[in-house]
């Protein structure tokens, strides 16, 4: 399998502080990649990476290579920022639906794109709710105000959202870490199944959700990447003592 | 410790004390706004002391302040036009008594006054006599009293004529005042809220933050600068511009205080709708950004509609700020208490004519309270805004 996404040497410094330290790593096509590490080792930082996220941070320093598709991403003309976001999803940590309808959370990707085809929009807001499994509990209410639905409902909107601009690289960063078990469930079939269609980057700090979710893991600590690998891999038989103690549960 | 248990309880009292007193004294000035104000209301429109007179086979009984200054303007010469017969006024005064008596008919010590305005009165059948009340009340034979309509609140409102100290009889109509004060204000907030949106979002959004350090306490600065400096930026610097501009006669107009007003509501308007700005998430911004949406997209698709009410609370509370200014608008627009049919012409606010009336209305006379009555509905404006303003932040929480 080919890499969808390659850090080379990446540096980033949020003003005077070294937040990542010479990151080289490669993240296969069409699997699902979950970064791990104690909070605050910058998996985030990582993960905003790959759709220059941290660009809106003022002072931000960032040194090396991200290439996406063979090309560096932090090398492209600023006019094709927003072309590269609609290649890269995201979906965040909390909830973050607007305040619209349920209907036009889906569309909001589509219009700012300039898409106005009403049919289009629609059989697309249709098909990526049913992928994001929701179409059944909100068929009857797209018009209600998306802050009506619950939690989980909610970060679901927010991938089906994620998804209706059709990109081809989707970033999760703790997307479950705000929902109950029932709600984490549904998430991680998802992600299961979105994995043919997408390469995918999940970022927890839930060594089971890991586990059962990704097929690489990468384990990053104090802004190093300290291990990446197949996950089962990293699980039963890492090869550096600090990822060894963190898996076991003896810090983090 | 001994010390705080005694304190303590202290201090709580006087701030308790603080707290009433104010509030106590808010409610006396209300009272006593609306006591002046409401007393003005079934006054007469005549001076106190004075009445008017017709002859007695005149068939009118009854004139309203409208009609009794057209008759002494002699815009109305005819009784036949306000349901009399067909017969010229004729005007009767003191001064009329003086060229037709001579000094011993009226007597040393005008002791002869009620017989002279009796047989002048009786000589002329077509005639309208104003004349101070002993001189005449139960003294005339050949003359009637006229009766005038009170003063109403129906008046008061929908009058469009604004002569306070006119006599015989004072017009109080406020329709050219609120119509100023109203246009005005509502051209002062069309020039300043786009002006002011615009510097709001681009202190929000787009300024990088040391741009923003030196921006913001200017702004904040501008709000505290005392409106008559306003008013004399105006009058140097707007009022010239918009004579040259539109080729007028005078340059204080309703235009000329719009344009003063709206740069007095700007800081208000800037500060308010950027701090509503602020409180859009950064989370609504990304999940925008992330879904390609451009920095103008996210501002206008989000960011703007997050904070619609913030921005409706701004909006409302600069436009109280232009309704309650005095000062700069007494300064600039004119003053003249006429009907308002374009921007281009001078007009007077209710503000302003409190404020340049005050002084010389005798004190506790009709005038006097004209102008309480009018603080009155410049109060309860305001307070109408400041409870729209409450209703809007209240739906934000
Ligand atoms: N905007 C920022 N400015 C300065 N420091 C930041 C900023 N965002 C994150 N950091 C720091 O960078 C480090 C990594 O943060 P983050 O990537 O969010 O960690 P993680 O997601 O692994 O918990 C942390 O020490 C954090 O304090
Ligand atoms: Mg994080």
């Amino acid at each position: 399998m080919s890499n969808k996404i390659e850090t080379i040497d990446v540096n980033l410094h949020y003003g005077d502080f070294h937040a990542l330290k010479d990151i080289s790593l490669g993240i296969p096509e069409n699997s699902v990649t979950a970064l791990i590490g104690p909070s605050g080792c910058g998996k985030s930082t990582y993960l905003r990476l790959f759709n220059r996220m941290n660009d809106l941070i003022p002072e931000t320093r960032i040194t090396g290579k991200v290439l996406l598709d063979g090309e560096n991403i932090y090398k492209i003309k600023a006019t094709k920022i927003d072309a590269l976001r609609r290649n890269v999803g995201m979906v965040f940590q909390k909830p973050n639906p607007f305040p619209k309808s349920i209907f036009e959370n889906v569309a909001y990707g589509l219009r700012v794109n300039g898409i106005t085809d009403k049919s289009f929009i629609e059989g697309q807001v249709e098909k990526t709710l049913h992928q994001a499994a929701l179409w059944d509990e909100v068929k009857d209410k797209l018009k209600k105000s998306a802050f009506e639905l619950s939690g989980g409902q909610q970060q679901r909107l927010c991938i089906a959202r994620a998804l209706a601009i059709e990109p081809s690289i989707i970033l999760m960063d703790e997307p479950a870490s705000a929902l109950d078990p029932i709600s984490t469930g549904k998430i991680e079939d998802l992600i299961f199944e979105l994995k043919s269609e997408f390469t995918i980057v999940i970022v927890t700090h839930n060594m089971q959700q890991a586990g059962r979710v990704s097929d690489y893991t990468g384990f990053f600590y104090l802004g190093s990447l300290i291990e990446f690998g197949k996950t089962r891999k990293i699980f039963t038989n890492p090869s550096k003592q600090e990822t060894e103690n963190y898996i076991s549960g003896r810090f983090g | 410790m001994r010390l705080r248990k005694i304190t303590e309880p202290v201090f709580e009292r006087l701030i308790k004390i603080c707290g009433y007193s104010s509030g106590f004294i808010v409610l006396l000035i209300v009272i006593f706004l609306f006591k002046e104000g409401i007393s003005f209301f079934n006054l007469s429109p005549v001076d106190e002391g004075s009445t008017l007179w017709v002859h007695n086979s005149n068939p009118v009984k009854e004139l309203d302040a409208a009609q009794i200054k057209d008759i002494f303007d002699q815009k109305i010469d005819n009784w036949k036009a306000i349901g009399g017969n067909d017969q010229p006024i004729e005007l009767f005064t003191l001064d009329e008594l003086g060229e037709a008596f001579t000094a011993e008919q009226l007597g040393p010590k005008f002791e002869y006054l009620p017989k002279c305005i009796d047989s002048y009165m009786d000589s002329l059948p077509g005639a309208i006599g104003f004349f101070p009340e002993k001189q005449t009340v139960g003294l005339l034979k050949s003359a009637k009293e006229v009766e005038v309509d009170k003063v109403s609140f129906s008046t008061f409102i929908s009058d469009t004529e604004w002569f306070p100290t006119s006599r015989p009889a004072a017009r109080m109509g406020i329709m050219p005042l609120l119509l100023g004060t109203l246009l005005v204000s509502f051209f002062a907030i069309l020039f300043a809220l786009p002006l002011g949106l615009a510097a709001s979002i681009y202190l929000a959004e787009i300024a990088d933050d040391r741009v923003r350090k030196i921006l913001k306490p200017i702004i904040e600065l501008l709000a505290g600068i005392p409106s008559v400096v306003y008013g004399f930026f105006g009058l140097v610097v707007i009022v010239p511009f918009v004579q040259n501009t539109f080729n007028l006669p005078v340059g204080e107009t309703a235009l000329a205080g719009s344009i003063v007003l709206a740069i007095m509501a700007l800081p208000t308007i800037i500060t308010v709708s950027e701090d509503a700005l602020r409180t859009t998430p950064r989370a609504m911004k990304e999940a925008s950004l992330a879904l390609g949406a451009s920095q103008w997209q996210t501002i206008r698709k989000v960011i703007v509609p997050y904070a619609a009410s913030g921005i409706t609370a701004a909006a409302i509370l600069g436009i109280g700020r232009a309704i309650g200014e005095t000062m700069a608008a007494l300064m600039v627009t004119g003053n003249s208490a006429i009907m308002p049919h374009s921007l281009l012409q001078p007009v007077r606010t209710i503000p302003a004519t409190i404020a340049a009336e005050l002084g010389e209305a005798p004190f506790g006379g009709l005038h006097f309270k004209a102008l309480f009555a009018l603080g009155c509905i410049l109060f309860i404006i305001t307070l109408i805004i400041n409870l729209l303003v409450e209703r809007v932040s209240a739906k934000r929480r």
